[in-house]
């Protein structure tokens, strides 16, 4: 007790003198920039949880992309279930002279069963109890927003016209969460079939929506999933929105990535204000033991402080990081579209854990080193202070990075793989940082009196000098990578698309309708475009062993097997198709064949000469694979994965499908053809691309939001670097003025040393930007790249300018430095 | 001969707590262009304080010091910067030279700050006349105690300075290396016509001033000459 007073009055007294400022806002730094990520993760969690029967709008949901088989009825009313269906899928949605794509929802009176429908008419908002009456919509604020609808307009639904009655408020199953940008529109399934949109090749999903007791739902559940067929599923309370649920996990983790930085470069800030601390302490430490104080007593005493000092530092960045959550929560709120209830108590308490790991494995070696101080060093100043074995004393912030990615990620070889990575990069920018130093110590021997003097200090002080140029400038980097390089690779992608690239696709184009849509193009004076045919057929079957989604653990694998296949023939290759290996077939009637495209081979580890088999509506097709295709996906032209000679598909229902480029400002076209063919689903590529931007702007500014952290962290390593050279500083500054220095002169002398840190964290920076661009640019997006000049300019100036200006506020004490002070530590 | 430093009434109280601590009480005195003067005492007399206050690195809190015919008085810190720039060398006990410079550009600095004409031909030849002319390129860490105070005095001799304060400037040297370095200060005192006011503890030393100005608790007790 005796020893918790006294550590505690000796915690108070040192952060009297501010030694311990870095150190505590380092942590708070890192605190905060975790739990913001935890905290926002946990709301998103919490609303799913909380309102997970609410979400799914029943307790149990069979899924199926083909009718529902009637047994499935018998057995669910056997069970004593309730239930309801829906059928949604997307189709356009025309009034006046607009149309637009949207997901149509046919429900039955019951719907939902749990949860709330709410809709706002003319007598108010309301749950109507029931399905729309025949001949009327609900629609959702984006489609009334997109077509410019208001109570009681008029809209095309495939043949059918309906009257807009009232706006859907709340729908369960509406609040889709993640990603999903459709408008919506609801309708009575009685309907549906006015509608004639429900036609083969229609991607419709089927949903019979149960409720009941525990037990009945159990049974028909243990009843139904064995006998589940291909593209059918059961969704209930726990696996409520795999897809949203998985969206959030990634989320997490790429946010998570995201404060990582800011969490390391605090843990670099921590571990050099530790060291310093520890430094200063070893004479206090001599003398403790001088008057008596037991190795045990040292070590508690400092135990004791940090303890203290972790549990206000984290409690303090918990604060910091709830009042951040909000920001990051509106920055991606139109991403979310879930009411988010306030988070939970883990996050803090996560939080105030991972202050103390940092803490004790970063400032915990350098302290304990003190126990072992000799209490001789009160009479021999120079016995040199005791050092800690490289191994403990580097191995214990290692293992604390390590935990901390291994939490994120929650993946050992992906935390391999970023630690990997960190490490590299960590040591390959301290060579780059280390051989900028001494490049500029070299030009600078021929500079001005300042600038050599402030060149010196940086190179002598190298070690300190690499790692603040590498924190700020990954700080910077991160940054700049963000704000400008993004912009200079979305340029580069969009100049490199030709300006007549097709930009509609015209989807469900059934076979009556092909030669009546070339008349059309034809009529209207435009280039008749090509039309592919397509079949949906599964695979079931590689070199005679079933597949599934369990075959594979690649998620975009299991995702391709369980759904359907686009199949198509073709005579001869597309222009823009390559083939990598085997052979495209030639002849009049060539054998049933297939020719893969590269990428979803790969996916699926197929290879040529591997024999697929796929069930195409009921009939089974085999055939050898017998070439690989690369295709440029960015052509924006139809492509398949899969296709096959003529001949050996075409008894199977098929649908059509075409692209073509529309001009910018001729929606007439589009109109009168959405009028005469309203089955045809068109897919205008510029307005998802324009959503697919927007939706990447908002996780950007998040992400942005969190690196602002860690920029923050770049320069507390700057000022705790400052720190541990402090009193050598304000030494010099000392004699300095004893020699005859002015203010002016000494301020100029530091100000020079900034601004070479600054301006080679900023190079530094602008290098690595320009680096990654170059590397996304060449391997992800393979267009040209060329950065902007600007950003040469803009990351060295915007570093010296930041670093200047904290580093003046870092050491303006020295300016007070009296020559004094020279006579006096002499 | 003309008077080159000059203290009236000189008084320094530091505050401690509630009370004040008087280390320097009533001091006044001349010293003229030229001499050479040892300031002796024992430990805690106020022997570097004074040294302070004449030289302008402190400000006494009564009495007034005149350096070079300047009253220090209504001086601030940069006012005094730039007359020790014209004015004075100091040699200090622990050198005091900047680890991240050269011999050659530790005695260049003050010569740099004073915007001196040839700052390094004025510096090859003073590290030539201390006899370091083959260590210029060398940083401190690289040079013995007795060649770190031989760069110093180089330094202190820069201006050249009309008054050279040194602070225990053999303190921290073996007694053969002590007495090359005060034969060398005594040397170049002759040759540039320097005053010399140095505090030391070494009575040695301090005999081979022409003055000595005697401290106790503060007070000027004995100022003897010859």
């Amino acid at each position: 007790m005796a020893l918790l007073r006294l550590a505690l009055r000796l915690l108070g007294r040192d952060a009297r003198s501010g030694e311990l400022r870095i150190m505590a806002i380092s942590l708070v730094v890192a605190v905060a920039s975790f739990t913001t990520v935890a905290f926002f993760a946990d709301r998103v969690k919490l609303a799913l949880s909380q309102e997970a029967s609410q979400l799914l709008g029943a307790d149990l949901v069979l899924a199926s992309d083909r009718p529902i088989p009637d047994d499935f009825r018998e057995r669910a009313a056997q069970a004593g279930l309730v239930r309801t269906e829906t059928t949604r899928f997307p189709s356009m949605v025309a009034a006046g002279e607009s149309s637009v794509l949207t997901e149509i929802k046919a429900v039955e009176a019951g719907y939902p069963l749990k949860g709330r429908l709410t809709i706002a008419d003319a007598a108010g908002r309301r749950a109507p109890g029931g399905p729309p009456d025949r001949g009327e919509v609900w629609i959702d604020d984006r489609l009334a927003e997109r077509l410019k609808l208001a109570p009681g307009a008029r809209v095309a639904v495939g043949e059918a016209q309906f009257t807009v009655s009232a706006r859907v408020v709340d729908d369960p199953e509406a609040s889709i969460g993640f990603l999903n940008m459709m408008p919506r529109i609801v309708l009575n399934a009685a309907d549906l079939p006015s509608t004639a949109l429900v036609q083969t090749g229609s991607r419709v999903t089927y949903r019979l929506m149960l409720s009941g007791g525990q037990a009945a739902l159990a049974g028909f559940r243990a009843d139904a999933v064995p006998r589940l067929g291909p593209g059918q599923r059961v969704e209930d309370v726990r696996d409520a929105r795999p897809e949203i649920r998985s969206a959030l996990e990634r989320a997490e983790k790429f946010l998570g990535l995201a404060s990582l930085l800011s969490v390391i470069l605090s843990a670099v800030a921590v571990a050099l204000a530790a060291r310093q601390y520890a430094r200063r302490h070893v004479d206090h430490c001599a003398v403790l033991r001088c008057l008596g104080a037991s190795r045990r007593v040292t070590v508690g005493l400092h135990a004791v402080q940090l303890a203290v000092l972790g549990l206000g530092a984290g409690l303090v960045g918990c604060l910091a990081g709830f009042s951040a959550q909000s920001g990051l929560a509106a920055l991606l709120a139109p991403l979310v579209q879930v009411p988010l209830p306030p988070p939970g108590w883990r996050p803090a308490i996560e939080g105030v854990v991972a202050g103390f790991v940092l803490l004790l494995g970063f400032a915990l070696p350098p302290l304990l080193s003190l126990g072992r101080v000799s209490a001789l060093r009160v009479l021999r100043r120079d016995l040199a202070a005791p050092s800690l074995p490289a191994g403990l004393a580097h191995g214990a912030g290692i293992a604390a990075v390590a935990g901390f990615v291994l939490w994120h990620t929650r993946d050992a070889r992906m935390a391999a793989w970023v630690l990997g990575g960190i490490a590299a990069a960590g040591v390959v920018s301290a060579l780059v940082a280390w051989a900028m130093i001494r490049g500029v110590a070299q030009l600078g021997a021929r500079a001005g009196f300042a600038w050599r003097f402030g060149l010196a200090n940086l190179s002598r002080r190298a070690g300190a000098s690499v790692i603040q140029v590498v924190a700020l400038g990954a700080g910077l980097l991160a940054l700049i990578l963000l704000s400008i390089t993004r912009g200079d690779l979305l340029e580069s992608w969009r100049g490199s698309l030709p300006v007549d690239a097709p930009n509609r696709f015209l989807v469900n184009i059934q076979p009556d309708q092909v030669e009546p849509l070339q008349a059309f193009f034809a009529e209207s004076g435009r280039t008749v475009p090509r039309f592919f045919p397509m079949i949906r057929a599964r695979l079931v079957e590689i070199n005679g062993r079933p597949v599934n989604s369990a075959s594979y653990t690649d998620e975009r694998a299991r995702r391709l097997v369980d759904r359907e296949f686009n199949l198509s023939w073709a005579e001869r290759p597309q222009d823009d198709n390559v083939i990598l290996s085997g052979q495209w077939w030639t002849g009049a009637n060539p054998a049933a064949q297939f020719s893969m495209e590269a990428g979803i081979a790969e996916t699926l580890g197929l290879k040529t000469g591997d024999v697929l088999a796929y069930d195409v509506a009921g009939t089974r097709l085999e055939a050898p694979v017998t070439s690989l295709r690369k295709v440029q996906w960015d052509s924006f032209r139809v492509n398949f994965f899969v296709v096959a000679p003529p001949g050996s598909l075409d008894e199977h229902p098929t649908t059509w499908v075409t692209s073509f480029h529309l001009p910018r400002g001729d929606d007439a076209l589009m109109d009168r053809l959405v009028k005469r063919f309203p089955n045809l689903l068109v897919i205008d590529v510029a307005a998802i691309l324009g959503q697919v931007q927007t939706m990447m702007e908002q996780v950007v500014r998040a992400v942005e939001f969190l690196f602002l952290f860690g920029l923050g962290a770049g320069l507390l390593v700057l000022l705790a670097a400052l720190q541990t050279t402090h009193d050598e500083r304000r030494q010099e500054a000392a004699l300095l003025r004893a020699l005859g220095a002015r203010s002016r002169q000494i301020g100029w002398v530091q100000a020079a040393e900034f601004a070479v840190v600054g301006g080679l964290a900023g190079t530094f920076a602008a290098l690595g930007a320009s680096g990654v661009g170059w590397l996304l640019a060449r391997q992800v997006l393979q267009v040209p790249y060329a950065p902007d000049p600007w950003l040469w300019m803009a990351g060295p100036v915007i570093g010296m300018a930041g670093v200047v200006l904290a580093g003046m506020l870092g050491t303006a004490g020295l300016l007070r430095a009296t020559p004094m002070e020279v006579l006096r530590r002499g | 001969m003309p008077t080159i430093v000059s203290a009236r009434g000189v008084t320094k109280q530091v505050a401690t707590g509630s009370a004040s601590l008087t280390i320097v009480d009533g001091i006044s005195f001349d010293i003229e262009q030229g001499e050479s003067v040892a300031v002796v005492g024992a430990s805690g007399s106020g022997k570097t304080t004074l040294l302070g206050l004449l030289a302008g690195l402190d400000q006494p809190s009564s009495g007034s010091v005149h350096l070079d015919g300047n009253d220090l008085g209504p001086l601030d810190e940069d006012g005094r910067a730039a007359l020790r720039g014209q004015v004075v060398g100091f040699v200090f006990q622990s050198f005091q030279l900047l680890p991240s410079l050269t011999a050659l550009e530790n005695v260049m600095l003050p010569l740099e700050l004073a915007g001196a004409a040839d700052p390094r031909a004025v510096s090859l030849a003073l590290l030539k006349r201390v006899g370091l002319a083959d260590r210029v390129t060398h940083y401190p860490r690289q040079l013995s105690g007795g060649e770190q105070q031989r760069v110093a005095i180089a330094r202190a001799f820069g201006g050249p300075p009309r008054v050279l304060f040194a602070d225990e400037p053999t303190g921290n040297l073996d007694s053969a290396t002590g007495r090359d370095i005060a034969d060398l200060m005594f040397e170049l005192n002759r040759e540039h016509g320097t005053t010399l006011i140095l505090v030391t503890h070494d009575e040695g030393l301090s005999r081979r001033c022409a003055r000595r100005l005697r401290l106790a608790s503060g007070r000027l007790v004995a100022d003897e000459r010859g």
